[in-house]
């Protein structure tokens, strides 16, 4: 029971680590800087293994377990605690950030070796460890929103971390910036949630679902309101522009933050509040919405990009969409297991790209590269198996979650024709998925080398690297499993752990549908899974997978002529839609017309300065008058003693008529 | 006591003197008769303050008498050093002449 009361430990041990290495890791070796970030890392997930281990023992009704630390604002009824807690819920969220976190941690030690300002990477790193964790852990939503503006914070940090190369420091700003959009709706959100619900702590707002019972218009509202935070942060449309961009940071990074955790702190805050969700169909109807188009919007831009990242990234977006998808219908358990195996499958393949860019020397652009199949033969085979597991190949995890998502979408559709557009939305991102991926494997590893092979010297990656890549390689395949036995008949273990968390405050109706389901997926055995291999997101993954062979191993020449042949639509996708242009045009420049112009010339300048010099000039003028008086003429001065006097003389004649009366 | 001057007498010739004193103070080019003026303004207000107290019976006009002309005397002293000095040094005793101390 240790760590369960003491669960603010696991959030020390990283908030330690950077401390220590930030404030003093200046001088000191590679080596003790390594121990320092890996070591209080590493601590911190076995502080979390430890934790549930505690928590798979204690009785069901002291789930979810809450430590309450300290009172941190008392405020007549705005009463904020600091207070973690833990659940299912947080379980599976706790172990994917600390061990991905880990792993990326001894992956950086190899990658940024060569890298100035070291110790200050990994101090950043730890510190985001800090934060998202507390957003993980934390038991209402004011804790939460530290952790998620600290963690907006460290990818600020992170994606600037070559803060002298412009690029990279206009990436920084405009991720944060994007992000603190959707944080205003977030804000505004929690204060609904308390001018409605009385207080910001999870489980009383649950249980004053019940109580206080609000309207659905205002529950809609405010799942609105969070959910624009849940845009800006997990880069859905409109505000997935920062995510792209954000690939200018070091890999490690783009593995860490904008894969495996961060962007995933939106679905994670959307699945903890699932109470407020179920019982707002259009907020849930919203988001099933943004995050299928977002997945097939994202998906098409991933076909043209060349920088090997940016196509990762795009991907990113795109999936994050599914898992949006499964929320917005309910299957709020599909959406956390995607969340999952994504980490697994994106983390490794970003850091299977920071491979082959180091092997590479620094290159990017798959235009350039090719054939490295043979010559770094580990990071290969890892890239290639978390190519399948995207893909949503069978056997691999990204098929057991993204098949759940496609599954619920799918039965949710029945009635409802706006869902049934979305489920073909996923299954034609999932096609355009399995193609990109493909296409960006046999551009990179296949084929001849588009390089000059005198000049790159490409080399496998030292072990820092390429074990990591191994151990998610292993979860990338096996990471799904948990719900394997599903389609064997029996049960799917990882929806029936997070069960409790997703129907403990659901209103009555979806909880009986849910079981329901739940009971009628049991049944069928072999049929089940032969459904599940001959349906349709295997399919589109399988054409996918045939679309690119053609293009790009049989007849290399074809995508040229397409792309010619498809004239403007091609240059439009290929130019990303062109959004950032438009945002830079609708929402950049008249802002920045409106700072220069009215905020800066007419208020900085022309009122506060002139009030400034105003006052100055009044006090220097009127002076100026006043040393007139001052002529050196006697003359004057004894003129002025004469009117003084008769003026005295007049004023106490006045005054002593009118005592007299 | 026989017919007595009625007392608005004296006061209507102390305010003349007094009035003849500020048109000389104001109009006046000379130094020395400018100092002159602020004498006879002085002088005129003595005569005021005793007249008022013959009137009234009331010693307390004739010691603030005492007063003023203690007061003027020693303005006058120290006016006249002044006077002196500005002589010495701008050789002029016209006011319009001593006009150094301004902005």
């Amino acid at each position: 029971m240790f760590l369960l009361q003491h669960l603010w430990i696991i959030l020390a041990l990283p908030l330690a680590g950077a401390a220590i290495n930030g404030l003093l890791g200046k001088n000191w070796s590679k080596s003790i800087v390594n121990s320092v970030a890996i070591g209080s890392v590493a601590l911190s997930f076995l502080a979390a293994a430890e934790t549930v281990r505690e928590f798979l023992q204690l009785p069901a009704d002291q789930i979810p377990y809450v430590g309450t630390y300290f009172s941190w604002i008392s405020s007549g009824s705005f009463q904020v605690d600091f207070a973690l807690q833990v659940d299912q819920l947080t379980v599976v969220m706790l172990m994917v950030v600390t061990f991905v976190g880990m792993l990326i941690h001894i992956y950086s030690t190899g990658y940024m070796a060569h890298e100035g300002g070291y110790y200050r990477f990994f101090s950043y790193l730890n510190l985001f460890m800090f934060f998202m964790l507390t957003l993980v852990l934390g038991a209402n939503l004011i804790v939460m929103f530290v952790g998620w503006e600290g963690v907006g914070l460290c990818s600020y940090l992170l994606i600037g971390f070559w803060f002298l190369k412009k690029s990279a420091a206009d990436a920084g700003k405009k991720a944060f910036i994007t992000t603190r959009i959707g944080d205003f709706g977030f804000t505004v959100g929690i204060l609904m949630v308390f001018y409605t619900l009385k207080s910001v702590d999870f489980q009383t707002i649950f249980k004053n679902l019940g109580i206080l019972q609000p309207s659905e218009a205002v529950l809609t509202t405010i799942c609105i309101l969070l959910f624009t935070g849940a845009i800006g942060k997990s880069a859905q449309l409109p505000l997935y522009v920062w995510l792209p961009d954000a690939m200018e940071g070091p890999t490690p990074v783009s593995a860490l933050i904008h894969a495996a955790t961060m962007v995933t702190a939106g679905v994670y805050m959307v699945a903890r509040l699932n109470p407020l969700f179920s019982r707002a169909p259009g907020a849930m109807l919203l988001v099933a919405i943004v995050g299928a188009v977002t997945a097939f919007y994202s998906a098409t831009i991933g076909i043209c990009q060349t920088d090997i990242k940016k196509v990762l990234a795009y991907s990113t977006v795109s999936q994050l969409g599914y898992m949006f998808l499964a929320c917005g219908v309910g299957a709020y358990a599909a959406g956390i297991f995607h969340l999952m195996t994504h980490a697994f499958f994106k983390g490794l393949l970003f850091l299977a790209a920071g491979s082959v860019i180091h092997a590479m020397g620094g290159e990017q652009d798959m235009l350039k590269m090719g054939g490295l199949r043979k010559k770094i033969p580990v990071t290969y085979w890892t890239m290639l198996i978390a190519t399948l597991a995207i893909a949503g190949i069978p056997g691999f995890a990204g098929f057991f979650s993204k098949d759940a998502i496609l599954e619920a979408a799918k039965s949710a559709s029945e009635g409802n024709p706006t869902i049934f557009v979305l489920w073909l939305l996923g299954i034609f991102g999932a096609a355009i998925t399995s193609f990109y991926m493909f296409r960006l494997i046999f551009l990179t590893f296949f084929g001849k080398p588009r390089y000059d092979e005198h000049k790159v010297h490409v080399h496998e990656s030292p072990a820092s690297m390429t074990v990591p890549l191994g151990i998610l390689a292993f979860l990338s395949i096996f990471g799904g499993w948990f719900a394997a036995p599903k389609l064997l008949g029996g049960m799917d273990h990882f929806t029936n752990f997070l069960q409790p968390v997703f129907t403990a405050y659901a209103p009555a109706a979806t909880s009986t549908a849910m079981a329901g389901s739940a009971s009628a997926e049991a049944t069928g055995g072999g049929m089940e899974l032969l459904h599940a291999l001959l349906g349709w997101p295997v399919i589109v993954a399988v054409l996918g997978f045939a679309l690119a062979w053609w293009l790009y191993i049989q007849s290399p020449e074809t995508p040229k002529k397409i792309a010619k042949s498809l004239g403007g639509l091609y240059t439009l996708v290929f130019n990303k839609y062109y959004v950032d242009e438009i945002y830079g045009f609708l929402i950049v420049r008249p802002l920045l017309w409106i700072s220069t112009n009215v905020l800066w010339h007419t208020i900085d300048e022309g009122i506060i300065d002139g009030t400034l010099h105003g006052v100055a000039r009044a006090a220097r003028e009127s002076g100026g008058q006043l040393r007139g008086l001052q002529s050196g003429n006697a003359r004057s001065y004894a003129a002025w003693v004469v009117i003084g006097a008769v003026g005295f003389t007049v004023l106490l004649f006045v005054l002593w008529t009118r005592v007299v009366q | 006591m026989l017919n007595a001057v009625p007392i608005s007498y004296y006061l209507v010739l102390s305010a003349i003197l007094f009035g003849l004193g500020v048109i000389a103070f104001v109009f006046k080019r000379n130094i020395i008769t400018i100092f002159m003026a602020i004498e006879l303004m002085l002088n005129a207000v003595n005569l005021a303050f005793v007249a008022f107290a013959r009137a009234w019976n009331a010693l307390d006009g004739l010691v603030f008498v005492f007063f003023v002309i203690v007061v003027a005397a020693a303005e006058a002293a120290v006016g006249l050093a002044i006077v002196i000095t500005i002589v010495h040094n701008r050789q002029t005793l016209n006011v319009e002449r001593v006009n150094v101390l301004k902005f």
